[in-house]
């Protein structure tokens, strides 16, 4: 059996990596997948807890944040797609006028 | 080994305000079909009318308490008194809505199921018992106030809230879920209830458990913090504001809000107080709350300040009014004022949602076809051109300020007492300071509108649905002012179902 801790520390690794995705890519479809990589340790992590604890609410969890990534994604690369029909570019540097 | 609850063993009795409103929303979704394009207005009758529904059904569930969905979801009066503000603030919104949307050109009619998902969304963030719950209901308010926001395409600046609100909101989602995660690897649960009893029981300053909690609780704060935008993680909110159409920004800044603080104040009163780590101590996270409501109020007031364009003002200023609102839910850290702190923010809630929506009614209504026209100059004048509008808009920016007989006045009154009843006077006094601060914006906008002279273009979105709106917000900011009776009346007798 793999240890909660290695799990949660894997969950962790790629949490950060997510986050700092987001924070520092500047490709709007890039910045997406990087929250799908944070939903997705969250996934991992909820897995290895539910598994520590010996019960199935985590397990529960992880299938509602699947569909509900699914929803995001659907509304995200439509607005991905009305974004770039405007704008010919999806580099989220490029969206500022609202600044003031 | 698993069990197929019965029905009877759901309770959905006491869920039916909510649920009401995400079934009609489906099935509107579908009617919407069938209705004419040049005829949308009947939609939005039809949705208001779905909410009139969960308003009275919310009347009749109001005074019982019981949990519903195997303890999923929670009917108590802190959720009644929610549902109160989410119905009428959405009633109001759509009726705004009519009139502007065939102004600016997007009459469709999925604007108006978008809302009542939304709504349904608030309505079960702020009676979820469990974290499971609380992410899905906030999803389901946060996906369509995505679409909402760049419901203007192909304008670049609807569009440009939209992506900013989504990358932003999703962010934050991120944050929540993984908070929520480490509160279960912790506890081992997701209901709150249960949260709170595994907490009591543990010796938390020598338990290895204290660190995911740490870490859990601060990313579940950092999430919902997104969401009602405090600093620092308010940064998103002028962009999105301004660029969303002024009808959607006057129902996001209140609903989203309301939603919002409902699941904060649920998680930190009935899942977290006794998460102390000194013995005989406040909660834990008394001290981070006590400084993100101070800061947040510093800045939005004194950013706002700045601002010429009144969308992105009022953007700020409701920046400053989460602080507000923070501030209650910081003096609810020590134990036995958790309900006088859930009152005040309820009130605040209440006193709040109608002046902002009016004060976004009256920009709605000088806001020109194409979106422009909400600079401080273009309430040059109002008081000739438009008399009545420009004593509303006083009214609105008198309450917002906290002047007394009105009830933004009513609001603090009620939020400082509880941050003095916590022992946290250096955060009451710097509410009471930067309240003064704030009188300098929105003093602005009424000396603007009585003492210059009129640019010639008179509000022309004055139209007569949104006339009614800005009344009854007009009318329930001074009702509330005059006789806060009413609205505490509401809160007597307990607000939470399982009060620890």
């Amino acid at each position: 059996m793999i240890p909660t801790e290695m799990a949660v520390l894997l969950s962790v690794v790629l949490f950060v990596l997510g986050t700092l995705g987001v924070l520092f890519k500047r490709n709007a479809i890039l910045v997406f997948m990087s929250v799908e990589l944070m939903l997705n340790a969250t996934n991992l992590a909820l897995v290895a807890f539910a598994q520590q604890w010996g019960e199935e609410t985590g397990h529960l969890f992880v299938f509602f944040i699947i569909t509900v990534a699914a929803a995001e994604v659907a509304v995200g690369l439509a607005l991905i797609v009305a974004i770039f029909r405007t704008k010919k570019s999806i580099n989220i540097d490029e969206l500022h006028q609202l600044e003031g | 080994m698993l069990q197929i609850p019965t029905l009877e063993s759901l309770n959905m009795g006491v869920a039916i305000p909510a649920l009401s409103v995400a079934v009609w929303a489906c099935v509107l979704l579908v009617i919407d079909l069938f209705i004419p394009k040049e005829q949308k207005s009947r939609t939005a009758w039809l949705a208001a009318g779905g909410l009139v529904f969960a308003f009275i059904a919310n009347l009749f569930t109001f005074n019982t308490s019981g949990d519903a969905f195997l303890g999923l979801f929670v009917a108590d009066r802190f959720g009644g008194f929610m549902n109160l503000i989410i119905l009428v603030t959405g009633f109001i919104s759509i009726v705004m809505s009519i009139d502007y949307l065939k102004r600016i050109g997007i009459e469709k009619g999925e604007y108006y199921t978008l809302m009542l998902f939304t709504i349904s969304g608030m309505m079960f963030m702020v009676s979820a018992n469990d974290l499971i719950v609380i992410f899905v209901a906030l999803e389901l308010l946060s996906i369509p106030l995505y679409v909402l926001s760049a419901f203007r395409a192909p304008d670049v600046k609807s569009e440009e809230s939209g992506m900013k609100y989504f990358i932003l909101g999703a962010f934050a989602s991120a944050f929540f879920v993984y908070g929520a995660a480490l509160v279960y690897g912790a506890t081992g649960t997701t209901n709150l209830p249960q949260i709170f009893q595994t907490i009591s029981g543990l010796d938390l300053s020598q338990n290895s458990n204290v660190l995911l909690l740490l870490l859990g609780s601060g990313l579940v704060l950092v999430g919902l913090g997104f969401k009602v935008a405090v600093v620092p993680f308010h940064a998103w909110t002028p962009d999105v504001y301004e660029g969303a159409p002024t009808s959607v920004t006057a129902f996001m800044s209140v609903g989203a809000k309301a939603g919002g603080f409902g699941a904060l104040l649920r998680i930190m009163i009935v899942g977290l107080p006794s998460f102390v780590l000194i013995e005989g101590a406040n909660a834990a996270w008394q001290q981070v709350m006590w400084i993100i409501a101070a800061a947040t109020v510093i800045l939005g007031n004194f950013v706002a300040i700045a601002q010429t364009n009144v969308k992105r003002l009022l953007a700020y200023s409701s920046i400053a009014h989460a602080g507000y609102i923070l501030m209650a839910v910081a003096a609810a850290g020590t134990a036995g004022v958790g309900e006088a702190a859930a009152t005040a923010a309820l009130i605040y809630l209440l006193a709040y949602a109608f002046t902002n929506l009016g004060a976004f009614a009256v920009a709605m209504a000088v806001e020109k076809d194409d979106g422009t026209g909400t600079n401080i100059e273009d309430f040059d004048g109002l008081a000739k051109s438009r008399p009545i509008l420009a004593v509303m808009m006083t009214g609105f920016m008198l309450s917002l300020t906290g002047i007394p007989l009105t009830s933004g006045f009513m609001g603090k009154l009620f939020v400082f007492q509880a941050t003095l009843d916590a022992g946290l006077v250096p955060l009451a006094v710097i509410g009471v300071l930067t309240s003064i601060v704030s009188a300098f914006y929105y003093v602005r906008i009424v000396l603007n509108m009585y003492f210059k002279e009129a640019p010639g273009d008179e509000a022309k979105g004055a139209t007569p649905y949104l006339n009614w709106a800005i009344y009854a917000a007009f009318a329930a900011t001074l009702l509330l002012g005059i006789l806060p009776a009413i609205a505490t009346g509401l809160t007597e007798g307990g607000l939470f179902a399982v009060i620890p």
